[in-house]
């Protein structure tokens, strides 16, 4: 019984997996260039690390072809998702966060200083991440991050 | 192992990497890190909780630098995972673009696929003799003839503001088409025709392979499909400059169809040609093709700008393209073609053979007709191991001695009921048959006589035409030259690249190839080249390198499929053949949209044109779902439901995915399948018609509209008696069928419901209605279906 339901879940994260590996699967032969691993695992709902990243694509990487094969990703991914390797991060969170960056409770960032935070703490983002960020969520007649109206953006999950 | 917690917003880092500051906070992090580390949020809370308090304090502290850091990088994950979904999402609206685009181009080479056959096959078979059916199709005169040329006749009134050319052309009339298409002004017939008359005579003296070099100029501009859309010509010549022999331009073909303004983009890439023949330098495209053009939009756009003058206009078009050079070589090393290479593409053989003979790719010398359905059938052998599916592997098995019963397979879903209800007749033609534009529902196929034109007791299987699987009995008497000949042509300008090795036939597209690096390796080294440079595939940045850099695609018409879905780009090439691509996108609004806002937009036309997919589609749909569903509950599970759509549509789309977008989930997590079709509803305008005909016309509206067009000769928008008559003893031929004269003319004056003469394209359409006997006669199609549904 608990083997079926296992082998049951295991069908539908494996469908789940799937499907997202071959949005991506661009010549419908079962591989995906590497630079698409980060999207794919991220909208499986997962939170890698940008090492858990580079960690999971050594894996699963075809001697550094820059392919993956869904013969090796499934399995891996499957393992991942069944063992919540890389588990959400609670939304709660997201605000408190935010609130730690607002060093003078103002209730919005500027974007100086989200950029100052963004590009150079942490998992650094690209020039190019960063404008994209800005112009997502900068409010554009203030021109600043209004962080608590955004964070329902951030978290929204269209698929459920 | 139960999970180790830890706190959620350490970050996460090697020793040693970017982030040196870690080791302040805490050893335990780096060692973490090395295995097993897995993030979960509670504890966050509590050092959330102290930055707070310190705030009401009213000493702000400063976060410690731990703090900061582990906030950005939550914030960061966050965003990450956002910018993924809707990456994601960006990417299933193209997947479902490109789907309807190439299923689009399949139905084209079907219906062509039936004309060819028709033209191939039944010349002799009845009295007519060759010309009532050769003229059907193809009307072109040999294009090395020169066509009467009457331009200077036509006049041009008083009251005409555009401008007038005068040839040979200068900067000066170069600057005037400009200005005067800026302003949304139109180019005259009489000066369309004069301009198209000196591009076809100056055409015909180039060779079919055109050899540049980068020594006479400092570099070569190289921009790929502009199909229609002006704004981005215009925007290219503001970046890179006017076309002149500083600027000198190779545009790799599909100047024409999906965009609005293709005869303006057509006439000035013309107008530079004639003006700087050595710096402007054209390729033939797939769509130019006289055939693509019915479907894609170019012939309609002629004909509405050129109400007189038309017909005369398009007959040129159809010479000039194929007498344009279908292939651009660079100082010897960088070859340039639309589509691409096959293993078979020999540049020597290219360079020698008579181009102009290939009219349309889409009019197969008869002995292709086999290659082109065994690649059918590897397409659905492909889609089985995508879908990883346990549906019987059918096709491959026979595509060798037994034909594959229908090579539509994203109509497939009929083709069981397709052959029960088929297999009473006893011709061997109609046994593998499938009918052309005839509804595939079982009732529409049942062969009861018509009551409203007793005269023609066969009118129900009149439209009952063999699609390629029945060619396979027609032995091949063509000379191999000729097919080879095609067959170099089409592979120019149909394939694309794919990353495995190899050759294999385009099966998504259903013509051309599919290269591999070892093909574009091979063609490279025999020929001494560098490089490849091709178009033919949307991308989203407008530009990619594939097979290690030596094939580069390049795609000029930005938001091909959707406001912001796409950028364009050309590439600029100088002396060193270093390849620099210059991306750009026209907008309409001058606002930067955001990621999330692009991808809404195109995904909501996306998932309009796939609403449209599933409505035209319903009777099959509903009679898959219904299979699940015995006890007529109306729902049935999620994968029963993606299942049905597979099997039917055939777009290889993630349709588990798709679905919270498509379809209204029960309460239990089951479908309920009626809602996949509710929106449509609602918008189609023929409330009275019975569903069955209105997704059936919904369905083969453009294969019908192509017919008419092929009918309608002279693209009148009418068919006359005579034309009609050409059109059904030509039906009557295949079927072997005798009908006489007085029959036919009394169904042309049936279908003529208005008695003025001729059949107007809502008449061809009601007679559809008629012929497939759905009764109720009263009911007047309103011919409001939007013709642009599936263009």
């Amino acid at each position: 019984m608990a083997e079926s339901k296992q082998s049951a879940e295991t069908t539908d994260v494996q469908k789940k997996i799937r499907a997202a590996f071959e949005a991506f699967d661009y010549e419908l032969n079962n591989t995906v260039n590497v630079r698409e691993i980060g999207t794919i695992i991220y909208s499986l709902g997962c939170f890698p690390s940008q090492k858990d990243l580079h960690d999971f694509i050594a894996k699963v990487e075809e001697d550094h072809t820059e392919c993956i094969h869904l013969d090796k990703f499934l399995p891996a991914m499957t393992k991942v998702l069944l063992e919540h390797k890389f588990p959400p991060i609670p939304e709660d969170t997201l605000l408190q966060a935010f609130e730690v960056l607002d060093k003078e409770k103002k209730g919005y960032l500027e974007p100086e200083e989200l950029t100052k935070y963004m590009t150079q703490e942490g998992e650094s983002f690209t020039q190019e991440e960063m404008d994209e960020m800005l112009t997502a969520l900068a409010d554009r007649e203030k021109n600043c991050i209004y962080y608590k109206d955004i964070i329902s953006q951030l978290t929204i999950d269209p698929d459920k | 192992m139960p999970p180790a917690r830890c706190d959620p917003l350490l970050p996460v880092c090697e020793p040693g990497t970017s982030l040196p500051i870690i080791m302040g906070c805490g050893t335990s992090v780096a060692t973490e890190t090395q295995g097993k580390r897995v993030e979960t949020g509670v504890a966050g809370l509590q050092w959330s909780a102290q930055s707070v308090a310190g705030s009401k304090d009213g000493t702000v502290k400063t976060p410690t630098p731990a703090l900061t850091m582990k906030a950005a990088v939550l914030i960061q994950r966050w965003y990450r995972r956002y910018v993924a979904r809707l990456e994601m999402r960006r990417r299933y609206t193209w997947n479902i673009f490109q789907s309807i685009e190439y299923a689009g181009e399949q139905d084209q080479l079907q219906l062509s696929s039936f004309f060819s056959f028709m033209l191939d096959n039944f010349t002799q078979l009845n009295g007519n003799g060759p010309d009532l059916i050769s003229q059907l199709l193809d009307p072109v005169v040999d294009p090395w003839l020169d066509r009467e040329t009457c331009y200077n006749l036509i006049p041009v009134p008083e009251s005409y503001t555009g401008p007038r050319l005068s040839f040979p052309l200068s900067i000066s009339d170069t600057n005037a088409l400009l200005s005067a298409f800026k302003e949304q002004q139109a180019l005259h017939a009489r000066y369309v025709l004069q301009l198209l008359y000196e591009t076809k005579k100056l055409l015909k003296q180039m060779p079919n392979i055109i050899h540049l070099s980068t020594s006479y100029t400092k570099e070569i501009t190289i921009c790929g499909d502009l199909h229609g859309r002006l704004d981005d010509l215009l925007l290219i010549f503001y970046k890179n400059g006017l076309p002149s022999a500083e600027t000198p331009y190779v545009f790799n073909g599909d100047f024409v169809d999906r965009g609005k303004k293709s005869i303006e983009v057509v006439i000035l890439l013309f107008a530079y040609l004639l003006l700087y023949p050595d710096y402007m330098h054209l390729n033939r495209g797939n769509h130019e093709d006289h055939i693509m053009n019915l479907r894609y939009g170019f012939t309609k756009e002629v004909m509405q700008k050129y109400k007189t003058h038309g017909r005369e206009i398009l007959q040129l078009f159809q010479d000039i393209f194929s007498l344009l050079p279908v292939a651009t070589v660079i100082d010897g090393k960088i070859l340039i073609v639309h589509g691409g290479i096959s293993d078979q593409t020999d540049l020597d053989f290219l360079s020698s053979i008579d181009r102009h003979k290939v009219k349309s790719a889409l009019r197969f010398p008869r002995r292709s007709l086999e290659q082109l359905d065994l690649g059918q059938s590897c397409r659905q052998a492909k889609r089985m191991r995508s879908t990883d599916s346990s549906r019987p592997s059918s096709s491959r098995s026979h595509s060798k001695n037994q034909r594959t019963p229908n090579l539509r397979k994203r109509r497939c879903g009929l083709s069981r009921q397709d052959s029960a209800a088929s297999t009473s007749s006893s011709s061997s033609s109609s046994s593998s048959s499938s009918s052309l534009c005839s509804p595939r529902t079982p009732s529409c196929l049942s062969p009861r006589p018509c009551p409203s034109s007793p005269s023609m007791p066969y009118n129900i299987n009149v439209l009952q035409v063999p699609f390629l699987d029945s060619l396979s009995s027609v032995p091949p008497p063509l000379p191999p030259q000729h097919e080879r000949e095609w067959k170099q042509i089409v592979d120019i300008l149909w394939s694309d690249p794919k990353t495995q090795e190899g050759c294999s036939p385009n099966t998504f597209r259903g013509g051309g190839c599919y290269f591999g690096p070892d093909v574009t390796q091979r063609l490279l080294l025999q020929h001494g080249l560098q490089l490849l440079i091709r178009s033919h595939e949307c991308k989203q940045e407008g530009y990619e390198l594939c097979h290690g850099g030596q094939v580069i695609t390049i795609f000029s018409a930005s938001n091909y499929y959707e406001e912001g879905s796409n950028r364009g780009a050309y590439i600029k090439v100088g002396r060193e053949l270093v390849p620099r691509f210059y991306q750009y996108q026209v907008s309409r609004t001058t606002r930067k949209l955001t990621l999330t806002q692009r991808v809404r937009a195109a995904e909501g036309s996306a998932l309009k044109a796939l609403k449209e997919k599933l409505f035209s589609h319903r009777t099959e749909l509903m009679a898959g779902f219904q299979q699940h569903d015995q006890n007529n509950t109306g729902n049935v599970s999620v994968s029963e439901w993606a299942q049905v759509l597979e099997s039917v549509l055939r777009l290889d789309l993630p349709w588990r995915t798709l679905r919270p977008h498509l379809t209204r989930l029960a309460a239990d997590g089951s479908v309920e399948y009626q809602s996949c079709f509710e929106d449509m509803e609602a918008g189609i305008p023929l409330p009275q018609v019975t569903p069955n005909l209105a997704d059936t016309l919904f369905r083969y509206r453009t294969d019908i509209e192509i017919i008419f067009n092929i009918i309608d000769k002279d693209h009148s928008g009418l068919i006359s008696t005579e034309e009609f008559r050409h059109t059904w003893r030509l039906f009557s031929a295949h079927l072997g069928v005798d009908i006489d004269d007085r029959a036919i003319d009394d169904l042309a004056r049936s279908i003529d419901f208005n008695k003025d003469g001729s059949i107007d394209f809502t008449e061809f359409l009601e007679a559809f209605r008629v012929v497939h006997k759905l009764d109720n006669k009263d009911q007047q199609l309103n011919g409001k279906i939007d013709g642009e549904k599936y263009s």
